[in-house]
């Protein structure tokens, strides 16, 4: 950090005043339709933001484009609405700057993972301690209604009258792909769920990805209801939580076993199958999150919600400034003179 | 083939030069960058002034032997005052057929050609396209031609070393660099004690490079193949340190020395482009002035996090060739609205699309100036010479910092490689650049301006008070917040023109060089500034009435410039594009402009422009 920058900005990375989640509502009008999932996740954010215990002026939201961009102008933090698919590229920078500053991406299928895609892979492959929420709602909302990459096959939209002839991404399975260190999915209509899936991800030391199903309800309402409605979910989703057997169902009477690497459901009233017979989940295994991400468009499964994986790894910025702190220990500090008297010179007389 | 072996019988005359140009020409793969590099060091070390050239084959594995894979570099130097590579060379060596090929067309007649013999057999022959010996028939007969087996030399020399083929080949480039020295009376020194620090680990091919050299040398002095040696006085440069430099590593230095000036940390966001790269390269070396690099997965990321550090208080740059200018377009617009500092660097290359990416051109002005979604204006400062590019690109550096605004800074690709000394500067010789981060929360409004200079102040992430969003949408006046009334993008549009604008009372007159009225201003921007030079001071020399203007602001221009422009009878203005400035100009000013262009991935001779000056006066260009 130059000096400059360090004369004015906050030492302390632990806030000294209590927070409320108030704090962190702006002035602004929030102008999402009415009903919108994202009005959920902006509450759970800022409810979690106080438990973060970090000054607000060291958090910095930043967007791409599209409804979920919209985010960054309603907490009352630092904050960037840049351009289409371009804030993984932006946040990268802020972080690298400024490993002091608590970074947000807010995104979305659209921003995210199609015209953003590949800033997006390069930043989970870094590593760089940046959290991201991708809010999925399998539609493009702001541009009123074409499909997007995560939209099923076959999906009939403005763009697609016959039916999208696209596979959709499967937005867990690219981030473990992409060398994500922290990957977890949550769901707008569970905000006790996604409160603490965000709480993790912002401990997380390097990269978090966290996909957020979230219901458009203007142009793909009801997209996720099987999984989120109480009628249907005991039966469609299954929670991932560390160390434990994954068991679900409404009567908690179903689970999850493996043969080889594949996932199937067994009935632990079958007299067959008891719990043992079960897979243990381990957010630090790899290999287990890839066969748990698969699952995700596989009908016959239940979807996996929660925390994949979350291992350690170094994180880019930390290299970063380990490496400049080490060559500027091998020969001290560079000043304007020793850089203007670099180089093969001789003098003129 | 007619070689001399004996030993010599009388001593070479001396001869005194003003000036002289030579070209190093061979395979890509005979090293005859390092050695035009090493000439050049060496020259430069002795006093001389001069400027250099390098002409890369445009595939990095070109076939060898082949004319596409010949790899030049051409050094002027001199006594005088040297601003141009040299329209034409005096002195060719040629490593091979192809090169003798390639180069033989930019020798004056009556010239010296120095060739390896060995790179003219059969297949070298074949391989470049020639069907008779040039070495044996008379097509070379306006040149001096010296004959010399430098491959068996080289091997003769190293013959007790047990040392491959390969490597004892590798040398041979070191055996033209030693007869060229002692025919130039240079100094072998500083070349030796490059040889020892560059193989400090491998003592032995250390020891190969200095036997070829001194072989190269010997060589020249004991056989009688020369008998003329030539002296190039130093020049009388302006006493004080030099180092030869490069326009890139200029820029590198020029953008590390803002940003220590100004108190900020330097933040690199850049993909690998030709002929930027060496820019990344440099910068990423300075780990100790605390600058960050950040190689990016493509361009737009490379500007994207640039603008993100600038949002934090760093001086965020961005480094890359036209097309990743177009790539990057968006991105600028953002950084014109968000209104923070950048400085994006365009070391222009032949165009369009991916074009010519080794070869140089001037095409990206208007792109520069006009590229952009939206009226979205941006400084544009452009270098004039490889020196030059430390005080431009710190220049753009400064009113981006000033201004809170994007700045291109325009170089091309014979700037970037091309070099001359440089004397260095004093640090508080720099101009001033001090930033200030705003702190107050108290009345704190994101857009608010300062009357003078128009730009918003800096309130950076990790002040108390001051959280508040930036971004791409229009901002209402003052507040910053998003405002889509009509009234207020107008004034908006206007403000960030008039931020622009303004810049024009924060920059020092436009001087001519020559009388300030007469017949003929010819008027450039950008690398061409060493031949247009050259071409005026030579007119002038005859008799005519020609001056030159040379601009290093294109927006906003200089205010003084249209009242220059009404003191001449002609205004040429030649440009390497089909007249992008002229278009400029002549919208701006009203005047009568007269383009001279020619867009041949070329610089420009000054010959040619000498031409183009003559036409004018003598009404022939119009
Ligand atoms: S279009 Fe859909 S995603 Fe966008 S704000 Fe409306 S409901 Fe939400």
């Amino acid at each position: 950090m130059s000096k400059l920058v360090d004369q004015v900005v906050t030492k302390d990375q632990a806030a000294t005043v209590k927070y409320t989640s108030k704090d962190f509502q702006t002035n602004q009008d929030v102008r999402w339709c009415p009903g919108c999932g994202d009005y959920s996740i902006l509450a759970q954010v800022q409810r979690i933001m106080p438990d973060l215990n970090i000054p607000r002026e060291k958090i910095v939201f930043v967007s791409g484009i599209g409804c979920s961009s919209r985010f960054p102008y309603y907490m009352d933090t630092y904050g960037f609405h840049s351009i289409h698919g371009r804030a993984t590229a932006i946040a990268s920078g802020v972080k690298l700057a400024r490993p002091d500053l608590s970074v947000w991406i807010v995104t979305g299928d659209g921003d995210g993972l199609s015209i953003g895609g590949n800033h997006m892979i390069h930043l989970m492959r870094r590593n760089i301690n940046v959290n991201i929420m991708l809010f999925n709602n399998q539609i493009y909302g702001l541009t009123k209604g074409q499909y997007s990459p995560t939209s099923e096959f076959g999906k009939v939209t403005k763009s697609t009258p016959f039916g999208s002839i696209d596979y959709p991404f499967n937005p867990a399975a690219l981030a473990l792909g992409s060398g994500c260190s922290f990957v977890a999915r949550s769901m707008d209509r569970d905000p006790k769920h996604m409160q603490s899936v965000l709480k993790r991800a912002a401990e997380h030391v390097g990269t978090s990805f966290v996909e957020i199903y979230q219901n458009c309800n203007v142009f793909n309402d009801g997209a996720f209801f099987q999984l989120t409605e109480k009628e249907t979910r005991d039966e469609n989703v299954i929670y991932l939580e560390h160390d434990k057997p994954l068991v679900f169902g409404k009567d908690r009477d179903k689970g999850l076993k493996l043969d080889g690497f594949t996932p199937s459901v067994v009935d632990l009233k079958d007299g067959i199958h008891s719990i043992n017979d079960l897979i243990v989940h381990n957010e630090h295994d790899s290999t287990l999150a890839f066969i748990l991400a698969n699952m995700t468009y596989n009908q016959a499964l239940p979807r996996p919600i929660g925390i994949f994986q979350s291992i350690e790894r170094s994180t880019y910025d930390h290299e970063m400034t380990a490496q400049i702190a080490r060559e500027t220990a091998k020969k001290g500090r560079g000043t304007l003179a020793t850089l203007l008297n670099s180089g093969e010179t001789w003098e003129i007389q | 083939m007619n070689e001399i072996n004996e030993e010599r019988t009388s001593l070479p005359v001396t001869k005194s030069l003003d000036e002289v140009t030579i070209r190093f020409a061979g395979d890509s793969g005979d090293g005859m960058q390092l050695t035009g590099m090493q000439f050049t060091n060496t020259s430069a070390v002795m006093g001389n002034d001069l400027s250099t050239l390098p002409d890369y084959p445009a595939e990095i594995r070109a076939p060898q032997g082949t004319t596409s894979g010949v790899s030049g570099f051409q050094v002027h130097f001199g006594s005088t005052k040297i601003n141009t590579p040299g329209d034409q060379c005096d002195v060719l060596v040629a490593m091979n057929a192809a090169a003798l090929k390639v180069n033989v067309r930019s020798l004056v007649d009556g010239g010296a050609i120095i060739v390896n013999t060995d790179g003219f057999d059969d297949k070298n022959l074949r391989l470049s396209g020639y069907t008779a010996n040039p070495l044996l028939n008379d097509s070379l007969s306006r040149f001096k031609v010296y004959q010399v087996d430098i491959s068996k030399l080289t091997e003769l020399a190293l013959q007790d070393m047990n040392l491959t083929s390969k490597i004892v080949d590798r040398t041979k480039n070191f055996f033209a660099l030693g007869m060229m020295y002692w025919m130039y009376n240079r100094t072998p020194d500083s070349t030796v004690e490059w040889i020892d620090a560059k193989f400090k680990n491998k003592p032995d091919i250390a020891e190969a490079n200095k036997r070829v050299l001194k072989a190269g040398w010997n060589y020249a002095e004991t056989t009688e193949i020369f008998n003329v040696r030539y002296e190039v006085k130093a020049a009388s440069l302006a006493p004080g340190k030099y180092r030869n430099i490069t326009g890139n590593s200029a820029v590198a230095l020029g953008l590390v020395a803002a940003a220590e000036k100004a108190g900020l940390d330097l933040f690199l966001g850049s993909y690998p482009i030709t002929p930027a790269s060496e820019i990344l390269h440099d910068l990423s070396s300075f780990k100790r002035y605390g600058v960050k690099t950040f190689q990016a997965e493509d361009e737009i990321a490379g500007i994207a996090s640039a603008i993100g550090a600038s949002f934090t208080g760093a001086l965020g740059v961005t480094t890359t060739s036209g097309p990743g200018v177009a790539l990057k377009t968006e991105a600028i617009g953002l950084a014109v609205m968000v209104e923070l500092p950048l400085v994006i660097v365009n070391i222009q290359r032949g165009g369009p699309s991916t074009g010519l990416p080794t070869k140089t051109e001037q095409s990206d002005l208007l792109q520069a100036l006009y590229g952009r979604n939206g009226e979205a204006p941006v400084p544009v400062i452009a270098a004039a010479t490889p020196s030059d590019c430390f005080d431009a690109v710190f220049e753009a550096a400064r009113i981006a910092i000033k201004y809170m605004t994007p700045v291109m800074f325009m170089s091309d690709g014979y700037l970037g490689n091309g070099s001359e000394p440089w004397k260095l500067p004093k640090p508080e010789d720099l101009p001033d650049i001090s930033p200030t981060f705003r702190t107050d929360p108290n009345g704190f409004l994101a857009y608010a301006r300062d009357e003078k200079t128009l730009a918003r102040q800096w309130a950076i992430p990790g002040t108390p008070g001051l959280e508040h969003r930036i971004g791409g949408l229009e901002k209402q006046d003052k507040t910053g917040f998003v405002n889509y009334e009509p009234e207020n993008h107008d004034t908006m549009v206007r403000l960030r023109a008039a931020k622009i604008a303004g810049i024009v009372n924060d920059i020092p007159h436009a001087t001519v060089e020559g009388n300030d009225r007469g017949d003929v201003l010819v008027v450039g921007w950008g690398g061409t500034y060493g031949a247009l030079r050259t071409a005026v001071e030579s007119q002038r020399a005859k008799g005519h009435a020609v001056s030159h203007l040379h601009l290093r602001y294109i927006n906003p221009l200089q205010s003084n410039v249209g009242e220059i422009l009404t003191k001449f009878k002609h205004i040429l203005v030649p440009e390497i594009n089909l007249g992008q400035l002229i278009k400029v100009l002549r919208e701006r000013f009203l005047v009568p402009a007269i383009g001279y262009n020619r867009v041949a991935g070329l610089p420009f001779m000054s010959s040619e422009i000498e031409q183009a000056i003559e036409d004018v006066l003598g009404g022939k260009l119009v």
